[in-house]
């Protein structure tokens, strides 16, 4: 049945059109914005930095665009290595969720219908404390003289307390500790679809366990681990406030970074290339896993 | 620093809803540092003059910059550190000009300092001080007693020898996260001119930190005062005020600690933070009767018995707690006041740029 004519078609357009309409407004605006300020120059007064366009009597007189601040960047290695250093955090804790979190949305996944919504529960009840109170309570437990240490000291498993607090150790904990859910989350989704009998036929055929599951569970699972792996891997890149809380001042991420040339140096044309430089190098490694996950579902349908 | 989003979301919303008030309204929207007034200095003021403060704090300069420099920021009354900071955004037109015929209580500043404020802004136009304190070193006996016997509790050597620092590092060690703090610091212990800013003594003073930076725990300018009171970090670099809470804290903490403060005999810092109206304060009438209130001898001296930082106030000084105002870290004697430097002035745009990156280089030195 074909129902034709140009109402229908507006109001597809309508439905297509409003979240574009959304992200131009919201995030292709400001970016734009971002951007025009990257191009100009600081200066005292405000706001901070040059006009981009002069106008006189209505016409435009004179463009000001400079390159500068972006050549600026590359002057040494601070802001490559703090790139660098993003991504790797952000990749050894997107590891790590997938290897705590997999187990768990398996066992949720396995367990029996009545109890998965309560585990469910358990495992987004976290959000319903302030994110910066959960971050605290790390400090009280990681500190030299903190619940953590207090308990081993007590059990007599080490006799000096550790030094995990300001170290890399606590940002990887905090890090996978806030991020874990949204690992488990995609996960359960694709795991509670797949269907047991598969498991049942590749029993029958005579598979082990393992070979089941790295034969049938792992692949069909894999959307829901590309999904999990982007919602924790994208927000832990910009990760800003776990690091300076926990980490020692050495974890020199890209949100510390830009936030130096912003506030220290007041230089936000500066801080304005840096995060349009920040965003394209990032676009990189976003659009291969949006590829590699834009495969898998078409694995999936054919 | 860590909440400033959300901070910033929240001055989003305050700035919006003060533009949408009458200017009339009794009403003052003071921004201030954290843990920097005294409990009942608000509802005082309340009281005596029917305004209502709305009040916000921030843990860093430029956290308060960012929103000064991004315009109608929606505060009537922010305290700045007079030098870069205050400095600079005069000179951008941040601040309007106080009517000092609304400020009488000013009248009983202590001339000296404002001879000396008047160097980074002419006549004291657009501030006047609010507290002030130099920056030192805190540390707890005890602990650096057991480490390092003959500790070196009289110099910046406590941070920046690198002997010194080797041995003290096993109770950690904590470094203020600002170049306009440590650079100054390595100056004055290499014996160099501590407010230059020239590229060689920049380097000399990375050359002298950037070796030391394993030694160190961290480099924040907020946590070590918790951290220092409860024993988890033995040795701070830290403003003098924070210090003395963290010495009252540890005082009262469950397991004491024993803290002491030094102001390095090579000489230290002093930051005065100013008292100030931004250009576009919604209520600037009521933010002249805040900064008179709080020149008030009883209500400064107040703040100084909470706080620990000493106040330009000469008539205050009787009727602050004794025991502040004979503590010779928070009003030093002649002798120590001699060796006491202000902070650098705004730096050229290069140099700034360059000392900022040399400091994240220390800073994430690993």
């Amino acid at each position: 049945m074909r129902v034709a004519g140009p109402r229908r078609d507006w109001g597809r357009r309508l439905v297509v059109g409003l979240p574009f309409l959304w992200l131009a407004l919201f995030f292709l605006v400001p970016l734009l914005m971002v951007g025009k300020i990257s191009l100009s120059e600081s200066r005292s007064a405000i706001p901070p930095y040059e006009p981009l366009f002069e106008f006189a009597d209505g016409a435009l007189v004179t463009v000001r665009a400079s390159l500068a601040n972006f050549i600026l960047l590359f002057e040494d290695d601070l802001y490559v290595g703090a790139y660098f250093q993003s991504l790797t955090i952000a990749g050894l804790s997107t590891v790590i969720c997938l290897l705590i979190g997999y187990p768990m949305a398996l066992g949720i996944a396995r367990a029996r219908a009545d109890r998965r919504g309560p585990l469910l529960l358990l495992v987004i009840l976290p959000f319903w404390t302030s994110f910066l109170i959960r971050v605290y309570a790390w400090m009280g437990i990681l500190k030299d003289e903190g619940l953590l240490n207090g308990l081993l000291l007590a059990l007599g498993l080490i006799q000096e307390p550790l030094i995990i607090l300001n170290t890399d150790w606590a940002v990887y904990i905090g890090i996978v500790y806030s991020y874990l859910p949204f690992m488990v989350l995609p996960l359960y989704a694709s795991l509670e679809k797949l269907d047991p009998s598969l498991l049942e036929a590749a029993a029958d055929l005579g598979a082990p366990p393992w070979r089941a599951f790295l034969a049938v569970t792992l692949p069909l699972s894999l959307p829901g681990i590309v999904a999990g792996s982007m919602l924790v891997f994208v927000p832990a890149v910009g990760e800003y406030v776990i690091p300076d809380l926990l980490g020692g001042g050495d974890t020199m991420m890209m949100g510390k970074a830009l936030w130096d040339v912003f506030a220290q140096t007041r230089d936000w044309p500066a801080a304005s290339a840096l995060a349009v430089a920040m965003l394209a190098a990032l676009a990189l490694p976003m659009a291969l896993f949006h590829h590699l996950q834009g495969r898998l579902e078409g694995d999936g349908r054919s | 620093m860590n909440t400033s989003m959300i901070r910033i979301a929240v001055a989003c919303t305050m700035a919006v809803a003060a533009s949408a008030a009458n200017a009339e309204d009794k009403v003052v929207n003071v921004y201030n540092w954290s843990d920097y007034i005294a409990k009942d200095t608000l509802a005082k003021f309340t009281a005596e003059t029917g305004i209502k403060v709305k009040y916000d704090t921030y843990g860093e300069n430029e956290e308060l910059d960012a929103k000064l420099m991004a315009g109608k920021s929606g505060y009537d009354v922010v305290f700045p550190s007079a030098s870069p900071f205050f400095a600079a955004q005069v000179k951008a037109g941040v601040y309007q000009k106080l009517d000092m015929a609304k400020i009488p209580n000013a009248a009983g500043l202590d001339k000296v300092v404002l001879a000396n404020l008047a160097k980074v802004d002419p006549g004291n136009a657009y501030g006047l001080p609010y507290m002030m304190a130099a920056t030192g070193i805190g540390y707890n006996i005890d602990k650096v007693k057991a480490l390092l016997p003959a500790a070196p509790t009289d110099s910046w050597a406590m941070l920046f020898d690198p002997a010194v620092a080797a041995k003290l590092k096993a109770c950690g060690i904590s470094v203020l996260n600002t170049p306009i703090e440590g650079v100054p610091a390595m100056l004055a212990y290499k014996g160099m001119d501590p407010q230059a800013q020239t590229t060689e003594a920049l380097n000399a003073a990375m050359d002298g930190l950037m070796p030391l930076r394993p030694n160190y725990r961290y480099v924040h300018s907020e946590k070590y005062r918790a951290d220092l009171a409860n024993g988890d970090i033995c040795v701070a670099h830290g403003y003098v005020g924070d210090l003395v809470q963290s010495r009252t804290r540890a005082k009262e903490a469950k397991k004491k600690q024993n803290i002491g403060i030094l102001i390095p005999k090579e000489g230290a810092q002093v930051n005065i933070d100013m008292m100030a109206i931004p250009a576009a304060a919604p209520h600037a009438e009521a933010a002249h009767a805040f900064i008179n209130f709080i020149l008030r001898p009883d209500i400064i001296a107040a703040i100084t018995n909470e706080t620990g930082y000493a106040n330009a106030v000469p008539s205050s000084l009787d009727k602050v707690d004794p025991d502040i105002a004979k503590d010779p870290v928070i009003f030093p004697p002649a002798a120590v006041q001699a060796k006491l430097f202000t902070a650098p002035p705004p730096a050229p745009k290069e140099f700034d740029r360059a000392r900022t990156r040399a400091w994240a280089k220390f800073r994430s030195a690993k």
